[in-house]
């Protein structure tokens, strides 16, 4: 298959990997997808208290070159965005800017998901309610 | 705490020793290269000597039938049987389908059922799929963890109706070499008919059709330096006499089992690779031992969490399958782009599923996801072994680093026991 020029910059150049302190109070992490799926991302983001503005955002994936694109696209979108902008980030999107073909959607998807466990884990630590109001169901988690 | 990785750049990566041109081709399981030696003895077949070998009264069709049978002739001698043995047919693909569907046909009075093992060529399994739509009974043999059918289980399975037992010599996968010389007897002393796809292994392995009891076996041109499009089907023709029933109905060519005009070059073709690969083949086998495991050592010697997929002792010589764990294998394959080899990756498949052969071994969908299949071929040097163990072996350093799994892993996380959001 051949790849986009997008995807094939993104996986030599991949943009913010890394690791963030996942113990921070600042850092919210997110570890999506399965090793037999072939496809595990983590997403972290780092969350100014004060503007919850994302200052920084790392992620190391396992997966393939799509996979890799997308989480590291997905960082980069991320940085400078508020956590509420950040959730707005749809994986449709991601699959045009990397001009990702149809068996390829999934990585995109998983980006996206990435990005949401993120902010919810985020979210988690310091007590900022989701918009929806269902603390039944966020506290189960 | 961040890191900064970056794939590596022309500069950084292992440099390509003088003489060694890029791409490099290791993925000779695939396909291979037309010989030089083969071409040549093929092309006179293309302009000159183009009759159809049918042709029975003139030179032009003489000629034709002259090189047919001196190519039978090749082939039958490579693997110990007679020229009228050999039904040339379109590839290893038809050839499979020809005895499978054949058999299955010709003795349907005698029994319906046919054995087989998981871990076969689609050709085959899809071949045994359709019959069991059409009434025949199919049992898809497990594997050992090393790929190897069980010979207890394959007698158990046996019953007064099978009248098949159709077995891969050589998987074209992990290269595994099953033991055909003791299926073949075992068929022969129950009276079951032996089919074996021997694809890979013809001409890289000695195989013996009297000796080891084979009543069918397929063969293929292009994976030993032959070219596509023309295989051949060996049928026994005494102890016991195999009967078909074609599968293409037309001019009752090849002894009324496969009819249309033949391929004439291709079969020209199919034959010179034949013979080269009997005269070459006990020096071939060694250098390609030689190499392959040049491969793996330099890998192995180098790289943690590496994982051989199958018997390494029963073995196509020019084979290696190994798991990178860690590591998905499309991003493998897509930061060593100077060298073609192929992966068991789902990403790679069109159906979005891990090597089902690796599956069968026990090997964990994660590991099928991080294999690659490398397949030494005739002309490989040693200079591009060690270019590719050392390109490999910086790419999965690399890709380690940008992998959560191998970070987890390194903390001493186990796995296993990490309840994964599925998607």
């Amino acid at each position: 298959m051949a790849y986009s020029d997008k995807v094939l910059d993104h996986y030599s150049n991949p943009r913010n990997v890394g690791s963030l302190d996942k113990n921070s109070q600042e850092v919210g992490t997110g570890l999506v997808g399965a090793p037999e799926c072939g496809d595990v991302m983590k997403l972290q983001i780092k969350v100014n208290p004060e503007t919850q503005v994302i200052e920084d955002a790392k992620f190391k994936t396992f997966g393939c070159g799509s996979a890799i694109a997308s989480s590291s696209l997905a960082t980069e979108w991320v940085k400078g965005k508020t956590v509420e902008e950040a959730l707005q980030i749809k994986n449709t999107e991601i699959v045009k800017e990397l001009s990702l073909p149809p068996v390829k959607i999934h990585c995109s998807v998983l980006a996206e998901d990435a990005i949401r466990a993120a902010i919810h884990d985020w979210k988690k630590k310091n007590g900022v309610a989701a918009e929806q109001p269902a603390p039944a169901a966020q506290a189960s988690h | 705490m961040s890191t900064d990785v970056k794939m590596l750049t022309q500069e950084q990566r292992t440099q390509a020793p003088e003489g060694v041109k890029l791409p490099i081709y290791l993925d000779n399981h695939a396909t291979s290269p037309v010989d030089p030696r083969v071409l040549e003895a093929m092309l006179p077949y293309f302009m000159e000597k183009f009759g159809n070998a049918a042709s029975r009264n003139h030179s032009f069709g003489w000629a034709a039938e002259a090189a047919v049978e001196t190519a039978r002739e090749q082939i039958a001698k490579l693997i110990g049987a007679t020229p009228k043995e050999i039904v040339f047919t379109s590839g290893a693909t038809e050839s499979d389908n020809l005895a499978i569907k054949g058999v299955a046909e010709m003795y349907r009075e005698k029994g319906n059922h046919i054995i087989t093992a998981v871990t076969e060529h689609k050709a085959v399994l899809d071949t045994c799929k359709r019959l069991e739509k059409y009434g025949y009974r199919v049992t898809y043999l497990p594997v050992q963890k090393d790929g190897l059918v069980n010979l207890e289980e394959l007698k158990r399975a046996m019953d007064d109706k099978t009248i098949l037992v159709t077995i891969m010599a050589a998987n074209n996968e992990i290269g595994v070499l099953q033991p055909w010389a003791e299926i073949g007897k075992l068929c022969h002393e129950r009276g079951v008919l032996f089919h074996t796809d021997g694809v890979q292994a013809v001409g890289k392995v000695p195989i013996d059709v009297n000796k080891e009891n084979i009543d069918l076996m397929s063969i293929s041109g292009h994976k030993i330096y032959g070219p596509k499009g023309v295989g051949a089907l060996y049928v026994r023709r005494r102890n016991p006499r195999v009967q078909i029933s074609p599968i293409i109905d037309g001019g009752g060519h090849e002894r009324g089992m496969r009819s249309g005009t033949l391929n004439v070059p291709g079969i020209v073709g199919l034959g010179k690779a034949c013979e080269l690969a009997r005269l070459e083949m006990a020096e071939e086998s060694k250098r390609m031992a030689s190499l392959r495991d040049r491969l793996k050592n330099r890998i192995t010697n180098r790289l943690d969490e590496t994982y051989i997929n199958g018997s390494m002792e029963h073995r196509l010589p020019g084979n290696l399958n190994i798991s990178f764990a860690y590591v998905e294998g499309e991003s493998l394959l897509m930061g060593i782009n100077d060298v073609a080899v192929s992966s068991g990756s789902a990403c790679t498949s069109a159906t979005l599923e891990p090597s089902y052969v690796l599956k069968a071994l026990g090997t964990g969908d994660d590991l099928a996801h991080s294999s690659i299949r490398f397949g030494i071929g005739r002309f490989n040097t040693e200079a591009e072994v060690d270019y590719v163990a050392d390109r490999v072996s910086e790419t999965v350093e690399r890709l380690r680093e940008l992998s959560p799994l191998y970070e987890m892993a390194k903390e001493g996380v186990n796995l296993k026991d990490v309840k994964w959001a599925a998607e």
